[in-house]
């Protein structure tokens, strides 16, 4: 479980969180929604200690991040996937160095082993064949397809996807929002999404947070999102938030 | 106007003093994470091919040329005043002393420092830096650690080749072109050889390479603003790098040859 309690960060004068409470049970796919800068991004980064709150904790199965020594830290880490915005894949590498990455790091695994789990995860997200290819020589789904393959490798109780449809085209939106909820499904695993994309957030997610202004503006099921007027939506797809 | 002054200058210090204390952090973390020497051999190995068998092509042929050009100078320089041998003895004693640790240090410093301060602000600004951090593995002992570690172990092996080219490319001149006979420069190079000499040459490449390799990791992992970033860490790197080994050069000069 991972719960946020009263979360406050700033960047210089830039108050970006205003007192965060948000939790996500075991199992379920969240997905945070808000405009570009409310945020979000930095919300996920809290989670696994590459950010610091200025005030507030952020709790994972009992443990105050924040309070975590270097070495707790790694641990922890070891027990999260993220698929970053911009990929973020290694580009000195190829396709099976990058899923195979922490596997090696982490000596978990024989060679052969090794091999074999970053087949899997090439399979999961449909680019079986494409271990020798480099980062430059794939589109965009494809360079979100392999830094999800490298999140999974490691088998995370945790997936954390930070705005994973940005810059793709609607088809390929779709297809990796598909493949979010199918590997939700096929590993069991607790996901937040962070997003601007509301078609793939309401298809998704098993709860939403839609964050304005540094806070949690409203939280529900999707259902319960756009239920009646289905006013919040609206006032977030019309730039009002 | 003076107010001015003092501000500027005070903010300049405490900025140079903000960054020292920073750097030094990561030096500090980065010796810490020696105890995961093994853990990251593979890294290890892969700098140290890089920075220092890489950078041999390149010392070799500078230092060939600053070893001629020093044998035609001191031949020059000493003519008819003082007997030719000593031509053998002033490009030994230059080479290895000053010229070779610290120019190749100099040509170094944008070889290799630029090259990581780019590498890493790269890495850093297209989140590489925060992909490792999130996969449970320290960017101080992935990163700057084995960087740290090929500087000070390859820079001396770099240098001791630097050193036999520069001479032979000065025996060659001075006995091709200068007058020189070789037995007089070989004399030369007997008479003036003292052991202590190497010491120091290596001492000083040792402690150069830490800086090279320090400076360039640190303006990479402070990268910010995409490709301007770290287009500036990489001029910065050259530029704070080049200051700091001509000030270490006087000050371990200094320390070092007061013991003869």
């Amino acid at each position: 479980m991972i719960e946020f309690k009263e979360v406050y960060k700033a960047f210089d004068d830039n108050q970006v969180l205003r007192g965060i409470n948000l939790r996500v049970d075991q199992g379920e796919l969240v997905s945070i929604l808000g405009p570009s800068g409310c945020g979000k991004s930095v919300t996920l980064k809290h989670i696994i200690g590459i950010l610091k709150a200025d005030a507030g904790e952020v709790w994972v199965d009992g443990k105050n991040v924040g309070t975590l020594g270097r070495d707790d830290l790694q641990e922890l880490r070891k027990r999260f996937g993220l698929l970053f915005q911009s990929a973020a894949l290694f580009d000195s590498m190829t396709v099976k160095e990058n899923v195979a990455f922490s596997l090696r790091m982490h000596r978990t695994m024989s060679e052969a082993d090794i091999d074999r789990r970053v087949a899997e995860c090439l399979e999961m997200v449909e680019l079986s064949g494409s271990e020798a290819l480099e980062p430059d020589e794939l589109s965009g789904g494809m360079r979100k397809r392999v830094g999800l393959a490298r999140a999974i490798a490691m088998s995370p109780d945790y997936i954390l996807y930070d705005e994973p449809t940005t810059g793709l085209d609607p088809k390929t939106a779709l297809v990796i929002g598909d493949l979010i909820t199918r590997l939700q499904k096929q590993l069991k695993i607790t996901s937040i999404v962070v997003t601007h994309d509301v078609k793939v957030a309401l298809d998704i997610s098993d709860r939403l947070a839609l964050f304005h202004d540094g806070k949690v503006a409203a939280e529900g099921t999707p259902a319960e999102i756009s239920s009646g007027d289905g006013v919040l939506i609206k006032q977030f797809m019309e730039g009002q938030f | 106007m003076f107010t001015k002054l003092f501000y500027f200058l005070g903010h300049r210090g405490a900025r140079f003093f903000y960054h020292f204390y920073k750097a030094y952090g990561y030096l500090w973390a980065a010796i810490l994470q020696l105890r995961y020497l093994h853990f990251y051999r593979r890294q290890v190995v892969d700098q140290m091919y890089r920075i220092g068998i890489g950078s041999i092509p390149l010392i070799v042929g500078l230092s060939l040329f600053t070893g001629m050009a020093t044998s035609i100078q001191t031949a020059y320089q000493i003519s008819g005043f003082v007997p030719k041998y000593v031509v053998g003895s002033i490009v030994l004693q230059s080479e290895l002393l000053e010229l070779a640790p610290t120019l190749m240090a100099l040509v170094l410093a944008g070889r290799v420092g630029a090259g990581i301060a780019s590498e890493i602000g790269t890495m850093k600004v297209s989140e590489q830096v925060d992909a490792l951090e999130s996969m449970g593995v320290d960017p101080v002992g992935y990163l700057v650690m084995p960087r740290l570690v090929a500087g000070v172990t390859m820079f001396p092996i770099v240098i001791i080749f630097a050193i036999v080219i520069a001479v032979t490319g000065g025996y060659y001149v001075a006995s091709s072109m200068m007058g020189v006979t070789s037995a007089d420069f070989v004399r030369g190079m007997k008479e003036a050889f003292r052991f202590k000499d190497v010491w120091v040459g290596l001492i000083k490449s040792t402690i150069y390479g830490g800086i090279i390799t320090l400076v360039g990791s640190y303006m990479g992992m402070e990268t910010e603003q995409g490709a301007k970033g770290v287009g500036i860490a990489a001029t910065a790197t050259v530029v704070t790098a080049s200051s700091f080994i001509l000030i270490m050069d006087y000050i371990l000069t200094r320390s070092l040859l007061k013991f003869y």
